[in-house]
């Protein structure tokens, strides 16, 4: 973090040495924000790619995700205790969510002091919806991971909640009498792809993508894993919802 | 052409300020926008009235002093032209147009449409120069400078500093007139020696101005008059990250 960097020190020609200047206010500056919220950002769509494809075993049938499933409570074994890998992992991505979430609040105080005045005239914003509602956007998907883990991790929220058969948690949460939970697993969804629409874009760009070639490249590219992310996440309500897995 | 303004009009710093309708009659297609605003003068001050303060110097595109809001857009609804360079012509009879300060809070209003963008001065202070020996000039040739370079950063050099992307960015920054300073100096070989102190301090200035942070939106590069590309922005994270990790 720029707080505690040690200066550089830069060789001019004439053999001089050019330091920054000490700084008056000592806080993170908005590129190292930005650079928190791009890499905690990455590591939770790493995540989002793995997770997505252990959903997908569910069309492989109840043996074969009830296996998967419980293959996650040993993973690191023998080497860590049972379950033990789960909970650093848990915990990673805990602190990239906090620190996140803690960066993109800073920013957006800082942004909302920036225009103390606002126009009488509301400008057209010309860029995406996508970049336009980060900011609740994100809210939204912070809402929903806390309601996914107290319905499908724990079980609080689910109709069946046996954690012995996640299989039959997920076709009884997203049975068709329950269509209102999958009507909103698919908004959060849909706003997870709209967050990471715009939001692997900006990463890119904020760890240093700057040529417009690549921007174009890079925004192709934040849509189509979006696009792939909504997709794959959505197939399994769908699927229970029209009977394809029962 | 017959329109109406609404002008924002503020006695001083302390006023709170308010939006002001004006008919201007019979203008001319030709008129300039500020040219029309002269005439709108001319008529408050026949009125006893106190004519509308803006910022105007070169009024050909290249001094960036013409900083207004028309319509919710910096400078206009022209792409890549500053006020001074809109005209007329490009809105209809019956049109209500309506004229906005910059806003920010790193740009204070001093009066009406003047603000007070010394907020830049104080970015390019902190690191916007090179350290160049004095003496006579050296020959054009010789430091090489590779063409491509050279092309790009005559580029980011045409920024005017008028602040249209800090009036037109949802969050308040100014990056890409930093990220324009940044690249323009940081392309050339005379810039290397400051390169990392310079983007540490001309950034650490630009927060503490009060400016806010960037989110890519792009709403910057759709106003800028002189077409500086959003991409430099990247530049300028990159030259951040680096400098910063170095140590
Ligand atoms: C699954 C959870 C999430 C993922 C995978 C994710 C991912 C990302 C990524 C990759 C970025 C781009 C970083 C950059 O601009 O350089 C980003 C930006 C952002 N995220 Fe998230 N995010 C998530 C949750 C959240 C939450 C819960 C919030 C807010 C409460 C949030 C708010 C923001 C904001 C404000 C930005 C900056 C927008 C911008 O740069 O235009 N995100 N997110
Ligand atoms: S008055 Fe100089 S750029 Fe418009």
């Amino acid at each position: 973090m720029a707080v505690d960097t040690p200066i550089p020190k830069t060789k001019n020609a004439a053999g001089a040495t050019a330091t920054p200047t000490p700084r008056t206010v000592v806080r993170p500056s908005s590129v190292t924000l930005k650079i928190i919220m791009a890499v905690s950002g990455i590591v939770l769509v790493l995540f989002l790619f793995v997770h997505m494809v252990g959903n997908l075993k569910i069309f492989l049938g109840a043996t074969d995700f009830n296996h998967y499933a419980h293959w996650l409570r040993s993973l690191g074994t023998p080497l860590l205790p049972e379950t033990w890998y789960l909970w650093i992992q848990r915990a990673g991505l805990t602190i990239a969510l906090i620190a996140h979430v803690y960066a993109a609040a800073v920013l957006t105080r800082r942004a909302r002091a920036a225009r103390p005045v606002k126009y009488a005239h509301r400008p057209k914003i010309q860029s995406s919806y996508s970049a336009r509602t980060m900011r609740w956007g994100g809210v939204i998907v912070l809402l929903f991971a806390i309601y996914h883990i107290l319905d499908l991790t724990t079980g609080h929220l689910n109709p069946n909640g046996d954690r012995e058969h996640p299989y039959t948690n997920v076709v009884q949460d997203f049975a068709p009498d329950r269509w209102y939970v999958t009507l909103f697993y698919t908004l959060a969804i849909v706003a997870v792809g709209l967050h990471l629409a715009h939001g692997i874009f900006s990463a890119a760009r904020t760890l240093g993508q700057q040529t417009m070639k690549g921007q174009r490249r890079a925004k192709h590219i934040a849509i189509a894993l979006s696009l792939v992310l909504v997709v794959g996440y959505l197939s399994v309500p769908f699927a229970v919802l029209t009977g394809l897995v029962d | 052409m017959d329109i109406k303004v609404r002008v924002w009009r503020q006695s001083g710093p302390g006023d709170r300020g308010r939006m002001v309708t004006y008919d201007v009659k019979d203008v001319s297609p030709d008129a300039s926008f500020l040219e029309m605003i002269d005439v709108l003068n001319e008529r408050l001050i026949l009125d006893g009235d106190d004519p509308i303060a803006f910022d105007h110097d070169c009024r050909e595109g290249i001094c960036g002093m013409c900083s207004m809001v028309i319509n919710g857009v910096a400078h206009g609804p022209e792409k890549a032209t500053t006020t001074c360079q809109l005209h007329m012509r490009h809105f209809s009879d019956g049109d209500v147009i309506d004229v906005e300060p910059w806003r920010a809070k790193a740009f204070p209003v001093i009066k009406d449409l003047v603000v007070d963008r010394s907020a830049f001065d104080k970015i390019i202070q902190a690191g916007g120069y090179i350290s160049a020996p004095t003496g006579t000039a050296p020959d054009a040739h010789a430091t090489p400078v590779p063409k491509k370079d050279a092309d790009a950063a005559f580029e980011a050099a045409t920024c005017i500093a008028c602040g249209a992307c800090v009036a037109a960015c949802p969050n308040g920054s100014s990056m890409l007139f930093t990220a324009a300073k940044i690249t323009h100096l940081g392309l050339m070989p005379q810039g290397q020696p400051e390169r990392d102190s310079r983007v540490i301090d001309m950034l650490q200035a630009q927060d503490d101005a009060g400016f806010g942070g960037c989110t890519n939106m792009g709403e910057c590069a759709e106003v800028c008059p002189k077409g500086i590309p959003l991409s430099l922005i990247g530049r300028l994270n990159s030259d951040y990250r680096k400098a910063v990790t170095k140590g």
